[in-house]
């Protein structure tokens, strides 16, 4: 939600998803079989019909939707927050206590009322001659809170009646004070629908019809293939070695995999094999393969990709320079580092240099990425100078934290978050601690 | 595209008819590949245990909300820009272009040094409230997403839209590429965070539950991909097993509204940022 469309009466859309699905609950807790426990509850000296106790409606969330008493506590404190639910103790708290502490139901549901009841009372007035988005709005609103509509109606007509009552002064504050309500929370109207939009849209579809797609089994085998190869990569999963630096307060993790290091890790150095992009993206990778390419005597291919990419990525100013010297370099007949594209890619590269922009270079950029990604790439991995890197590559020692022994988690590498135990749904949730470091999730 | 006034209420509501079926056409096309579901495929990955997951640092600055974050290169430092009107570097950022989203409905190329328009994105029919660039080797490609329910995925050169999903029921709030560039995962006010995959074409989960009642506002990846961050408006962060679909965790500890989550470079760390005025480091 941006702030601006907050001002412009955002906010209703976006809640009013909310409150659809809080009322969902509130059935649900009604319902006389299955719904929450009702009693009478003596308050005092009275005794007050068809309450329930905080206990039961949290033990009743945690049976329903196979949550922990944490999350349990946080949507019943929804509930109250939003008028939903109230306290008979103490009615200018809204809290939701996990005891004996009595709550009823909220007849009127405050958050769709006012407008409900504001355009009820419109169209009596006027006898059905609302606006075009008061009518929708009306209808929606009907369709939503059908169950207390009868109560709604009821509501505006009583209201009328009493305003007929009032003084001039008084009604005409009241008028300003609902239409400015209204104002604020009425929904955006929507431009007509323009014929260049359907248009697009049509050219959308067609295009989107034409694509050539992958079957479901091949995509979706690949994001299981990508997260089993990046598993000992990803921190937050396996931990990292010598430790988490956010957990132990201690650098070492990342002096060792600073930009610049005389020895890099193992996993650093595994990942350059994992694709091409990987290589590039690591300076030090780029640095290695570049010393490979150099015996190779085919280093002239990097030096145009990385001079191409600060095209692409530089500033406005200084393209027409910078595309000048690559053309001087690389591309020139008889340049000193001349690079071997294909005719056809070198025509449409010449020409487009002319005029030179951001993108010129991308034709010719992508045909000699791919041309080391086929051919050098594969080869660098074969090499003795791929397989020495490896074979030098720092494996850290796993950091024990020797102040707080007791503390440990881990008897392999070190603090991991993952642990191999039964599925969420089955375990006993750690309760919720105290203060605000608290993370569901239990521990080894 | 020049922009046309109604010729005949007849022809637009021709044009619309068509554009219904095509649209309908599209959804059986889609269909025809989807041989399989996402968590089908991921019934032999190994269930993932329960994560003990913390907060780390607590970022006191700020003197209203924090609307927005995003982690420097070199992995610990970051920005975060409030409604205080302070943007605060906890350390150094610099940035070459920019991208940015729109309230009326576009997106923009610009060039910072400059402040030169390159390029105008035009199809959301509505405000267009995230984008995010693509990770892939060519590179050329980011996706948007509105208050029209609808995630674009557009080429930066051409300025075309080459992909449409619309599948949420409300506004999309963020978008977020998966690390391999392969999809993307998205999460809207309708309480829903959905994982689309670009070469099949569709969307392949939707991670949702019951008791997750309330919008979320943003989403970022772990690492690997396996793991999903979402931030809520109920003040909440849940997280989702990317390839089961299911919750593996909930956060708590924010007091308001969850506005940006963003996940370390290195994937050490996972820092959100709220209206309650603090940033949160994760670990």
């Amino acid at each position: 939600m941006t702030i601006n469309t907050l001002a412009k009466g955002a906010w209703h859309r976006e809640q009013m998803a909310s409150f659809r699905k809080m009322e969902k609950v509130i059935v649900a807790m009604q319902d006389p079989d299955m719904g929450v426990k009702m009693r009478n509850q003596r308050l005092l000296i009275t005794v007050i019909p068809h309450a329930m106790t905080g206990r039961d409606i949290i033990d009743w969330l945690i049976q329903k939707y196979n949550i922990c008493e944490e999350e349990a506590l946080h949507v019943g404190a929804m509930l109250v927050r939003y008028g939903y639910v109230y306290p008979l103790k103490e009615p200018r708290s809204l809290v939701l206590r996990p005891d004996e502490s009595p709550y009823r139901f909220q007849v009127s549901q405050p958050p769709l009322h006012p407008p409900a009841i504001y355009l009820a009372k419109k169209n009596i007035r006027k006898q059905g001659e609302l606006m075009e988005y008061e009518k929708e709005r009306y209808s929606v609103l009907h369709k939503r809170i059908n169950h207390t509509w009868d109560f709604v109606v009821m509501q505006a007509r009583e209201q009328l009646r009493a305003s007929k009552q009032r003084r001039k002064a008084d009604r005409i504050v009241l008028e300003c004070q609902e239409q400015a309500y209204w104002l604020i929370n009425r929904p955006p109207v929507r431009p007509l629908l323009l014929y260049s939009v359907v248009l697009d849209y049509i050219e959308t579809c067609r295009r989107a019809l034409g694509r050539n797609r992958v079957k479901s089994s091949i995509c979706l085998e690949g994001f299981v293939k990508y997260s089993e190869q990046y598993l000992n990569h990803d921190p937050i999963m396996q931990g990292c070695l010598p430790s988490n630096p956010w957990i132990s307060d201690d650098t070492a993790h990342w002096t060792m995999n600073a930009e610049v290091v005389p020895s890099p890790t193992r996993l650093r150095v595994e990942r350059w094999s994992f694709s091409f992009m990987e290589l590039l993206n690591d300076s030090m990778g780029r640095r290695e393969f570049m010393t490979y390419l150099e015996k190779e005597f085919s280093a002239e291919n990097l030096c145009f990709w990385q001079a191409c990419e600060d095209v692409r990525h530089g500033e406005n100013s200084r393209i027409i320079e910078k595309v000048e010297d690559i053309y001087k370099n690389f591309l020139a007949p008889g340049a000193a580092r001349w690079v071997n594209i294909d005719s056809k890619t070198m025509d449409k590269t010449l020409h487009g240099i002319r005029h030179p922009h951001r993108f010129v270079m991308d034709d010719a950029q992508m045909h000699i990425y791919f041309l080391m990604k086929k051919d050098s790439y594969p080869r660098y991995l074969k090499s003795d100078l791929y397989k020495n890197m490896l074979a030098k590559a720092v494996v850290p020692q796993e950091t024990k934290k020797s102040v707080f022994p007791f503390m440990r988690r881990q008897r392999h590498a070190s603090p991991s978050p993952a642990q191999a135990v039964a599925p969420e749904d089955g375990q006993a949730k750690g309760a919720g601690q105290a203060g605000t470091n608290s993370a569901a999730g239990s521990q080894a | 595209m020049a922009c046309q006034g109604l010729q005949s209420g007849e022809t637009l509501a021709s044009l619309k008819k068509e554009s219904d079926s095509l649209k309908k056409k599209l959804e059986e096309e889609r269909g025809k590949l989807n041989d399989i579901e996402l968590h089908q495929v991921a019934e032999k990955v190994e269930m993932l245990g329960a994560l003990s997951i913390k907060t780390k640092r607590l970022l006191k600055g700020h003197g209203n909300k924090v609307l927005c974050m995003d982690w420097c290169k070199d992995k610990r430092r970051l920005v975060s820009s409030s409604q205080d009107g302070k943007v605060i570097v906890w350390d150094a950022f610099t940035l070459n272009k920019l991208l940015t989203s729109s309230g009326d409905g576009t997106c923009a190329l610009w060039d910072v040094e400059s402040g030169q328009l390159l390029q105008s994105f035009h199809g959301h029919t509505a405000d267009v409230l995230s984008l995010d660039l693509a990770p892939s080797e060519t590179g050329n490609t980011f996706v948007s997403g509105g208050s029209d329910k609808k995630a674009n995925v557009w080429d930066m050169r051409s300025g075309q839209n080459i992909q449409s999903f619309e599948s949420h029921e409300s506004d999309i709030n963020c978008v977020k590429y998966y690390p391999s560039g392969d999809a993307f995962a998205s999460a809207s006010d309708d309480s829903t965070c959905r994982f689309y995959d670009l070469r099949a074409d569709r969307e392949v989960a939707v991670y949702q539950k019951d008791s997750v009642i309330f919008g979320a506002s943003t989403v970022d990846f772990s690492l690997s991909g396996r793991l999903l961050f979402a931030g809520y408006n109920d003040y909440t962060i849940n997280v989702w097993d990317v390839l089961k679909g299911t919750r593996v965790s909930v956060l708590f500890g924010h007091e308001n509204r969850v506005s940006r989550v963003r996940v370390s470079p290195d994937g050490t760390a996972l820092c959100s940022a709220s209206w309650d005025n603090t940033l949160r480091i994760w670990a």
